[in-house]
C-alpha cells in the first residue's frame, strides 16, 4: 500500500464529515417522526370519534341515546337511536364467549403450564398459535355453516341467526389468547415454590389450584379482561352469523345485534356521508372504544398494580 | 491482492509514515481525574502519563476502577448514563472532552479490545472491514490488503486465509479473540486499549494473545487491564497499581514487582489480598 | 401424641390422586377440545370448498353464478393492498421501534408512547375502519382505494410490528454496539450497520405475522368501503378494489348454499395463502437462531 491506512482515513475524514454529521442530526428526527405518527394515530382515532359523535348529538339527543329503549335508524320519519340494545347484543356475545374461552383456555393453560411434557407442550402451542391466526372472517363462516345447524338439532326452534352460535365461536377464536397469556402468568410461577408444595406430598392438581393459581391470579384475571376487551370489538363473526335485529333481549336463542355488526350493516347499506344514520356509526364506535379501552386499561392496571415479585 | 507476501516482512516492516510526535511525550497524560457513578465514586485524583510505544498494564483487585479507567480513555464509560467525571484526560494534547474533539475521532486514533470476544455476526472479512467502510474507505482492493495485513497483524491470517467469507461464530474463542485485534488493526490506531482480553480464553490461546501484544507495541502504544499480576509482569514496561479507585502506584513494571515503594503495592503482588 | 394421624393420610391420598388423575385427564381434554375445533374447520371448508377450487376459480371475476364465480379480483387485491401495507408499516414501525430502542431518553413522552402503543394494539380493529373513513377517504380525498385500505391497515398493524421490531433490536448484545462505537462509528453507522442486520430476523419474523394479520382481517377494509362485487383489477394506488376476506364474506352473506362452497373455496385459497406466510416466517426464524 502507498499509503497508511490511518492516512487514508484522514483523507476520507473531511469528505465524509458533513454527510456524517448530517445523518446524525437528520435520523433521530425522522425516527421520532415515526414515533409520534403512532401518538398521532391514537389522536386521530379520539378526534374522529368525537367530532363525529358531536355532529351525531347535535341531531340526536345524548338523552335520547341513553335512555330510549330501541334502535330502529332505519324507520322512516320516527327512527329511534337508543343504544341499548346494541350494547345488551355485545355483552350477550361476551357472556357466551366467556363462558366458552375461560373454561377452556384456563384448563388448557393449567395443563400446559402445570401436566405437559416438552413434547407435548410443542406439540400443542403450534396448533393454538394456528388457532389464533385464523381470519375471523372464517370463524364467522364456521359458525353461520356449521355451528349454527348443529345447534339446531339440539334447539330445533333456534333461527338462522342467533346469539348463540358467534358467541360460541367468539369463545373459541379467544381460548388461544386467554391460554397463552395466563400460561405466561403459571409458568412465571418459581419452581422453588412448586416444589416446596410437591415436596410435602401435594399432588400435581393441589399444586396448581392452591398454590400456582393464586400466584398467578393478576396475571390470569387480566387475561380474562383483555378477552372480553377482544369479544367485544369482535366484527365479522357476529355480522356474518349474529343478524341484524337489534333488541333488548336476555334471549340467547334470538338473533341480536352488536355495536360492531352494527357499524358493518351500515357501511354495507346506501346511507349516504352526511346523513343522522352516517354519524350514528360514530356514535356506536365511540362507545365501542370507550369500552375497550376502559377494559385495556383495567388489564393494564391489574397486571402492573399486582405484579407478583418473585 | 499482493501474490505472495512475506508475513514476517510486513510485521516489521517499519511505519511508513510518521506522525508529528516529539520524544518522549505521552500518549495519554491524566490530570485529577475523578468519576463517579451517580453518588458512588468510582475514580478519585487519578494523575498520571502513559507513555507511546510502550505497554502499559493496570492492574488491581477486582472493583478497584481499573475497566472504568481504561473505558474513560475512550469515553466508553460514557455509555452508562449515570457517569458524572471531573479533571482532564489529554491524548496527544487534545483534552478528550473537549465539545470541539468528536468521541468518534478519539475512537478512530484509539481502539479497545474487551474483555469477551465480541465480533459482529458478519464474515470473518466483513469483521476486519468494518473500520475501514465507515471510515470511507470503499476500494475492494485496498480493502482486500486491509484484510490480509491485519489478519497477519493478529497472527490469525494463516488459520482463516482459506475461510474469510464464514461467519465469525465459527471460531475459535482464542481466535474470536484475535479477530477482534485485527478488526481494531484495521484502521491503524495510533493506541490500543485492552480490558482484560485474556480472561475468558484457555492458557495456549492467552499465550498467543501476550506474544501478540509483544509484536504490537512495536507499532502501536498498548493500555491494558489485567487481573493477572503474572501476565503484567510478563508483557508491560509500566505497571499502575489501582486501589479503590486511586493510584497507589505507577512505575516500570520491573521496579513494582521487585521492588515496590508502597506497602499496600506490595501486600496485593505478594498476595495478600486480592 | 401424634399430631398427623397417618391412618388418615393414608386413606385420603388415593382420593387425591384419583382426584389429580380424573382432572388432568379433564384439563388435557379442554386442551384438545381446541384441535378438535381445528380439524372440524379445517375438514368442513375443505369438503364443502373443494370441489370448486380449480383453474377457472383463479381466472374468473365475481358473478351471480355460483359456477361462474372467480376469487380473481379479490386475490389481486389482497396483492394490492399488501404491497401497499409492507413497506408503509415496515418502514414507521421499525423506525419507531429503532426510536424507541436506541434513541429515546427514559422520559415521561417515551413512556407516554409506548404506553400509547400498547393501547393502539387493543382497539378494535372497526375503530380503525371509521379512521381510515373519515381521514384517508374523505379528509384526504383519497376515495375508496387500494391507497386508503392500505394505509388504514398499516396502522392497524403498527403496534405489532413496533412491538416485533423493538424485542428483536433489544435481544442485539450490547458488546456488539460497543464494539462499534469503539471503531469511531456515529451511533446511525452502529445502528445501520451492525444492530440492524442482527435484528433483521426477528423484524422479518414479525412483520411476516403481521402482514398475515393483515391479510386476513375484514372489517377495516369494509369500513373504507372496499367494494363486495367487483368485475375489474386495480390499476393503479387510487383504483376500487376488493380483498379476498371481504369476497368471503360476500359469498357467505348469500341465501343460495351453493355460495357457501364458493366462500369455502376463497378460504382455502386464503388459508393457504397464510400457511405459506407463516412458514416462511417460522423458516427465516430457525434459520437465524443459531446465529447470535
Amino acid at each position: 500500500m502507498e499509503r497508511s491506512i490511518r492516512q487514508m482515513i484522514k483523507d476520507k475524514k473531511e469528505k465524509q464529515k458533513t454527510r456524517l454529521n448530517f445523518m446524525e442530526k437528520l435520523v433521530p428526527g425522522l425516527l421520532l417522526l415515526c414515533a409520534i405518527l403512532s401518538v398521532l394515530t391514537t389522536l386521530g382515532i379520539v378526534f374522529t370519534l368525537i367530532v363525529e359523535t358531536f355532529t351525531f348529538f347535535n341531531r340526536v339527543s345524548i338523552i335520547e341515546f341513553f335512555t330510549n329503549k330501541d334502535w330502529y335508524p332505519f324507520f322512516e320519519g320516527d327512527p329511534d337511536y337508543g343504544i341499548w340494545p346494541l350494547i345488551s347484543g355485545t355483552l350477550m356475545i361476551t357472556g357466551i364467549a366467556m363462558l366458552v374461552a375461560i373454561p377452556f383456555g384456563l384448563a388448557a393453560a393449567i395443563y400446559l403450564s402445570e401436566y405437559a411434557t416438552d413434547r407435548v407442550r410443542r406439540f400443542i402451542k403450534p396448533i393454538l398459535e394456528v388457532l389464533a391466526g385464523i381470519p375471523t372472517i372464517v370463524y364467522g363462516f364456521f359458525a353461520l355453516t356449521f355451528v349454527t345447524p348443529v345447534l339446531q338439532n339440539v334447539i330445533p326452534s333456534l333461527p338462522v341467526f342467533n346469539a348463540l352460535s358467534p358467541g360460541i365461536v367468539v369463545g373459541i377464536m379467544i381460548i388461544p389468547m386467554v391460554a397463552s397469556l395466563s400460561e405466561d402468568a403459571m409458568s412465571s410461577v418459581p419452581n422453588a415454590i412448586r416444589e416446596g408444595a410437591l415436596g410435602l406430598g401435594a399432588t400435581r392438581f393441589e399444586v396448581a389450584v392452591k398454590v400456582v393459581l393464586p400466584a398467578a391470579l393478576s396475571g390470569i384475571i387480566a387475561s380474562f379482561v383483555l378477552a372480553i376487551s377482544r369479544a367485544i370489538g369482535e366484527t365479522m363473526i357476529v355480522t356474518v352469523a349474529g343478524g341484524a335485529t337489534p333488541k333488548l333481549t336476555m334471549d340467547v336463542t334470538e338473533s341480536i345485534q352488536t355495536m360492531t355488526s352494527y357499524i358493518v350493516q351500515v357501511s354495507l347499506g346506501d346511507a349516504g356521508f352526511g346523513t343522522t344514520i352516517y354519524y350514528s356509526i360514530y356514535a356506536v364506535g365511540m362507545t365501542l372504544f370507550l369500552f375497550t379501552l376502559i377494559m385495556n386499561l383495567i388489564a393494564q392496571y391489574i397486571s402492573r398494580r399486582f405484579r407478583e415479585e418473585y | 491482492m499482493k501474490t505472495i507476501m512475506d508475513e514476517k516482512k510486513v510485521q516489521k516492516a517499519p511505519r511508513k509514515e510518521v506522525e508529528q510526535k516529539k520524544d518522549g511525550q505521552p500518549v495519554y497524560s491524566i490530570e485529577n481525574f475523578n468519576l463517579w457513578y451517580g453518588k458512588d465514586q468510582a475514580l478519585t485524583d487519578i494523575s498520571f502519563d502513559i507513555p507511546e510505544h510502550q505497554v502499559t498494564a493496570i492492574i488491581g483487585p477486582s472493583g478497584c476502577g481499573k475497566s472504568t479507567f481504561i473505558k474513560a480513555l475512550n469515553r466508553m464509560v460514557e455509555m452508562v448514563p449515570i457517569v458524572k467525571m471531573s479533571g482532564d484526560i489529554k491524548y496527544r494534547d487534545n483534552n478528550i472532552f473537549d465539545n470541539k474533539y468528536k468521541v468518534e475521532d478519539l475512537r478512530t486514533k484509539v481502539g479497545m479490545v474487551f474483555q469477551k470476544p465480541n465480533p459482529f455476526p458478519k464474515s470473518i472479512y466483513e469483521n476486519v472491514v468494518y473500520g475501514p467502510k465507515i471510515h470511507g474507505i470503499k476500494n475492494k482492493k485496498v480493502l482486500d490488503e486491509i484484510v490480509e495485513k491485519s489478519l497477519k497483524g493478529a497472527a490469525l491470517w494463516e488459520e482463516v486465509k482459506d475461510r474469510l467469507n464464514e461467519n465469525a461464530y465459527g471460531l475459535s474463542g482464542g481466535q474470536q479473540q484475535r479477530l477482534c485485534i485485527a478488526r481494531c488493526l484495521a484502521i491503524e490506531p495510533d493506541v490500543i486499549l485492552m480490558d482484560e482480553p485474556t480472561s475468558a480464553l484457555d492458557p495456549i490461546s492467552t499465550l498467543k494473545v501476550e506474544e501478540l501484544v509483544q509484536e504490537l507495541k512495536k507499532e502501536f502504544s498498548i493500555i491494558i487491564v489485567t487481573h493477572n499480576m503474572q501476565q503484567a509482569a510478563r508483557i508491560s514496561d509500566k505497571t499502575a497499581f489501582f486501589l479503590n479507585g486511586e493510584v497507589v502506584e505507577f512505575s516500570d513494571t520491573n521496579k513494582l514487582f521487585s521492588n515496590p515503594s508502597d506497602k499496600r503495592t506490595e501486600d496485593y503482588i505478594t498476595g495478600r489480598f486480592g | 401424641m401424634q399430631l398427623i394421624d397417618q391412618a388418615k393420610v393414608k386413606k385420603n391420598m388415593q382420593s387425591r390422586l384419583t382426584k389429580n388423575n380424573i382432572l388432568k385427564g379433564v384439563f388435557f381434554g379442554a386442551t384438545l377440545f381446541a384441535l378438535v375445533v381445528l380439524v372440524i374447520l379445517l375438514y368442513r371448508i375443505f369438503t364443502q370448498g373443494i370441489g370448486y377450487l380449480d383453474l377457472q376459480f383463479f381466472q374468473n371475476f365475481a358473478s351471480r353464478f355460483p359456477e361462474k364465480a372467480g376469487i380473481k379480483a379479490a386475490f389481486f387485491g389482497s396483492l394490492w393492498v399488501m404491497a401497499v401495507i409492507a413497506p408503509v408499516s415496515l418502514i414507521i414501525g421499525v423506525g419507531t421501534a429503532i426510536y424507541l430502542e436506541e434513541y429515546a431518553k427514559k422520559n415521561r413522552f417515551t413512556t407516554f408512547i409506548q404506553l400509547n402503543i400498547s393501547n393502539l394494539a387493543g382497539v378494535p380493529s372497526i375503530v380503525f375502519g371509521l379512521l381510515g373513513l373519515t381521514v384517508f377517504v374523505r379528509m384526504l380525498e383519497m376515495g375508496r382505494s387500494v391507497l386508503a385500505g392500505g394505509l388504514t391497515m398499516s396502522l392497524l398493524i403498527l403496534p405489532i410490528i413496533v412491538v416485533a421490531a423493538q424485542e428483536a433490536i433489544r435481544s442485539v448484545p450490547k458488546e456488539l454496539r460497543e464494539a462499534s462505537f469503539a471503531m469511531g462509528a456515529t451511533k446511525w453507522q452502529t445502528i445501520r450497520r451492525v444492530v440492524l442486520p442482527a435484528s433483521i430476523p426477528g423484524i422479518l419474523t414479525g412483520g411476516i405475522l403481521a402482514l398475515s394479520r393483515a391479510i386476513g382481517e375484514t372489517a377495516p377494509l369494509l369500513m373504507i368501503g372496499a367494494l363486495t362485487f367487483v368485475a375489474y383489477l386495480p390499476e393503479n394506488l387510487l383504483s376500487g378494489f376488493t380483498v379476498m376476506p371481504i369476497q368471503i364474506f360476500n359469498w357467505t352473506s348469500r341465501p343460495q348454499t351453493e355460495f357457501h362452497d364458493v366462500a369455502a373455496a376463497g378460504i382455502i385459497v386464503l388459508l393457504v395463502m397464510l400457511l405459506i406466510m407463516n412458514s416462511i416466517a417460522v423458516l427465516i426464524r430457525n434459520k437465524f437462531s443459531k446465529r447470535l
